[in-house]
């Protein structure tokens, strides 16, 4: 059935001229121009501290022996929980048959390359000899829960990106075919990643079936890339860590956090390029805002297992730790990141206006900064409560706070995630382009396989 | 070993040790031989291996040259050894020498402990306590599971060590380590010319690296030569028993008694057993005490929390 296609697009020239200009990469305006000039910036200081760091030293930060891990690890956290948004939109919803999704996928998709490949480096980063890098595979020790890590994050970033890229030939093979007026080399390498696609039916029947079967591996891989993260802490003695709840609790908030992400994203690309709230439509904002509450009550109920239980017992060492949490120095944090980050979103989202688009866009900010430093009060507390008294140690390392140099790393590697997500949208459609041009057709039926 | 305690009988078992074992060096006896020295006048006596006690020169004293354990050979333990310690809380009155020796022996520092004595309290009714603690070379290690490239490891002998050239600075075994025994090198260590150049060995953790883990390493380049780790030694109040399960038996130096009795005595325990880490450290409790309890400057501001 897929044969009338070419006849089709041909045939309906005025519907493929509108949605593919509407959705053909553009160069940047002026403010997509500051936008890239202000990440860079973050990025390249976040890099020159970084090359301070590899000369001096991890001492340039505020860890020390007792806080031994800090915002970097708790970083990368974040990381490896947004980059789930890809499986999410990509498996998830695809399985579940949510047609809805298509606006969708190419932006989850870029967001989950963009934030496993800066998860990776943000690990790299915290490494003392980063030089050494060689030795987790010349040495591989498979009963360490990092080497499982290593293993399942390289998996993902293959899955994720040959998610990323198989949908995206369609739309190579298109840009190769009518983009005119760009340079050589954006043509020559459209031509290059569009594979000689010419949308002949068996091409599209080895393109389906490969999507389909990426989509059901990535879901065990995306479930496990999160447990294994959960892990590094839950396979500790530590107080706060030492937890079999661990698993689920980090997967459910990163698919919050993911879906938090791909909104905020959405939000952007809608604003910012003209006449794209045609296809990212008031409706998609309320789906996903139904999905965000959803996932963030499934989140809700494992804080509420991860804190409560224990709180319930209170049991030695693990009291300071909670005493810290709830009345103590993180405090203020704790209960800022738990109303703004999960229970007001949950509340303003269960209302329709809530899930307006700009309404549910300053919603998914707060759930994302909520995410953040939820990461940090999983990771760092803990390490403020060791078995032993902190005797005879300077006051500074008894209380972790970042340094300058540390947060300004941390900030560039974020600003690294989102130039990623950036330039990939400047080189290729963020919204599916032959896919949208299909379904537009009145005459539009979903493939089979689908 | 140029310690100067008050300790008469100590003293005087550290010279016995040194004679021994100058003695027992073939090379120190092969300089009567081959090298013309400038005599100082000074003289020393030895006990030859013929067992004659000899008077020599000091000039012709040679230091034992070092055996050079490499890397790779210090992952096999010393045949036939299971090391163990025994540390007795009622002798402890925080005089520090055991920290101060092992600082001085291991170049590492103040930042980088490899042994702390710290303040303790069973409970808010108890008298406090000094408690020495170290890496408990434990029979489970948490640490060495969780090293993802075995630059920790543990050895037939009990000791875990870590070879710090291979170490990535992951830090996942000190959080692992609910004792908080291990260091990390957060800089460049601070080290005089001769010991950066000194031949590294994951038996004396010497010299520590920028970006790599170290610890406490039972000083198994000292018990090789049959003496007694640094904590052990600089103790004038007998705190550290050191000795080989095998043997049952541990010294402090001054006595040598049986392990399994002095346990079974004296009420030995290990530090937060329900860990499941199998210390290879044993304490005994701080009962019937040698020293009334007394707060040092740092801890005296603290209050009673511990």
């Amino acid at each position: 059935m897929k044969t009338k296609k070419s006849v089709t697009l041909a045939g309906d020239a005025d519907r493929v001229e509108t949605i593919s200009r509407d959705l053909m990469p553009k160069p940047f305006g002026w403010s997509g121009k500051i936008w890239v000039g202000v990440l860079s910036i973050i990025f390249l200081l976040g890099l020159f501290f970084y090359v301070q760091q590899v000369w001096y030293g991890l001492g340039i930060t505020a860890m020390r022996d007792y806080s031994t891990w800090g915002i970097y690890i708790s970083n990368f956290v974040f990381f490896v929980a947004i980059s789930l948004v890809g499986s999410l939109i990509s498996a998830i919803l695809k399985l579940s048959g949510a047609k809805w999704r298509t606006p969708l996928t190419r932006i989850s998709e870029m967001i989950a390359v963009a934030s496993i490949i800066f998860a990776a480096i943000v690990i790299i980063v915290d490494m003392g000899r980063p030089d050494r890098f060689l030795n987790v595979i010349l040495h591989a020790r498979i009963q360490s829960p990092i080497t499982w890590d290593v293993i399942v994050i390289t998996t993902y970033l293959v899955i994720s990106l040959l998610l990323f890229y198989l949908p995206l030939i369609p739309d190579l093979a298109f840009m190769r075919d009518r983009m005119k007026g760009i340079p050589a080399w954006q043509q020559k390498m459209y031509k290059i990643l569009a594979l000689g696609w010419k949308s002949d039916p068996g091409q599209e029947k080895i393109l389906r079936r490969s999507e389909q079967i990426l989509a059901i591996l990535i879901i065990p891989v995306a479930f496990g890339i999160h447990t294994v993260t959960s892990w590094l802490f839950a396979t500790t003695l530590r107080p706060g860590w030492d937890s079999s709840n661990f698993g689920p609790y980090f997967v459910s908030g990163a698919f919050m956090v993911g879906a938090g992400g791909v909104i905020a994203a959405m939000y952007i690309f809608r604003t910012h390029y003209t006449n794209w709230e045609k296809y990212l439509t008031d409706k998609h904002f309320d789906y996903m805002g139904r999905l965000l509450v959803l996932l963030s009550l499934v989140y809700l109920y494992f804080n509420i297992n991860e804190y409560f239980v224990p709180a319930y017992k209170m049991k030695g060492q693990e009291a300071e730790h909670l005493n810290a949490l709830f009345f103590g120095n993180y405090a203020p944090l704790f209960w800022s990141v738990q109303i703004f980050g999960m229970v007001l979103p949950i509340v303003l989202l269960l209302f329709p206006k809530g899930r307006k688009p700009l309404p549910i866009f300053l919603i998914s900010i707060l759930v994302i900064v909520g995410a953040w430093f939820k990461r940090f009060l999983i990771v760092i507390p803990t390490l403020s409560h060791p078995y032993i008294p902190m005797d005879r140690v300077p006051e500074s390392w008894q209380h972790y706070i970042p340094t300058f140099k540390e947060w300004s790393i941390t900030a560039g590697t974020l600003a690294g995630a989102l130039l990623i997500v950036t330039l990939m949208a400047r080189l290729l459609p963020a919204i599916p382009v032959v896919e949208t041009i299909e379904e537009a057709d009145p005459n539009h039926k979903a493939p089979e396989t689908d | 070993m140029t310690s100067t305690n008050q300790n008469n009988r100590r003293d005087f078992l550290k010279k016995g040790l040194g004679i021994a074992a100058v003695a027992g060096s073939v090379t120190a006896l092969r300089a009567f031989q081959q090298d013309s020295v400038e005599l100082t006048g000074e003289t020393v006596q030895l006990l030859s291996p013929q067992g004659e006690i000899v008077e020599i020169d000091k000039a012709y004293l040679k230091p034992i040259p070092e055996v050079h354990i490499s890397p790779d050979e210090a992952r096999e333990g010393i045949p036939g050894r299971r090391f163990v310690m025994v540390i007795d809380l009622a002798q402890c009155k925080n005089l520090r020498k055991c920290h101060d020796a092992c600082e001085k022996m291991h170049h590492c520092g103040p930042d980088n402990e490899f042994l702390k004595v710290l303040k303790m309290q069973a409970t808010e009714l108890a008298t406090p306590f000094w408690q020495p603690t170290m890496c408990f070379h434990c029979d489970e290690p948490p640490c060495v599971k969780v090293c993802p490239v075995d630059a920790t490891y543990k050895r037939s002998d009990g000791i875990v060590l870590i070879d710090t050239n291979r170490c990535i600075g992951c830090r996942f075994c000190m959080v692992a380590c609910p004792y908080s025994a291990r260091t990390f090198d957060w800089s460049e260590p601070q080290l005089s010319e001769e010991v950066k150049h000194q031949h590294y060995s994951p038996e004396t953790s010497v010299p520590a690296k920028k970006g790599t883990v170290s610890k406490c390493d039972f000083c198994p380049d000292v018990v090789r030569k049959g003496e007694m780790p640094h904590c052990v030694t600089a103790c004038p109040n007998g705190v550290f028993y050191f000795g080989d399960e095998n043997e049952d038996a541990v010294s402090n130096g001054a006595e040598t008694v049986r392990l399994s009795e002095l346990l079974r005595d004296r009420g030995g325990y290990r530090f937060m057993e329900d860990m499941g880490t199998k210390p290879r450290v044993y304490y005994l409790p701080p009962v019937n005490r040698a020293f009334p309890f007394e707060d040092d400057e740092f801890t005296k501001n603290k209050g009673s929390k511990s």
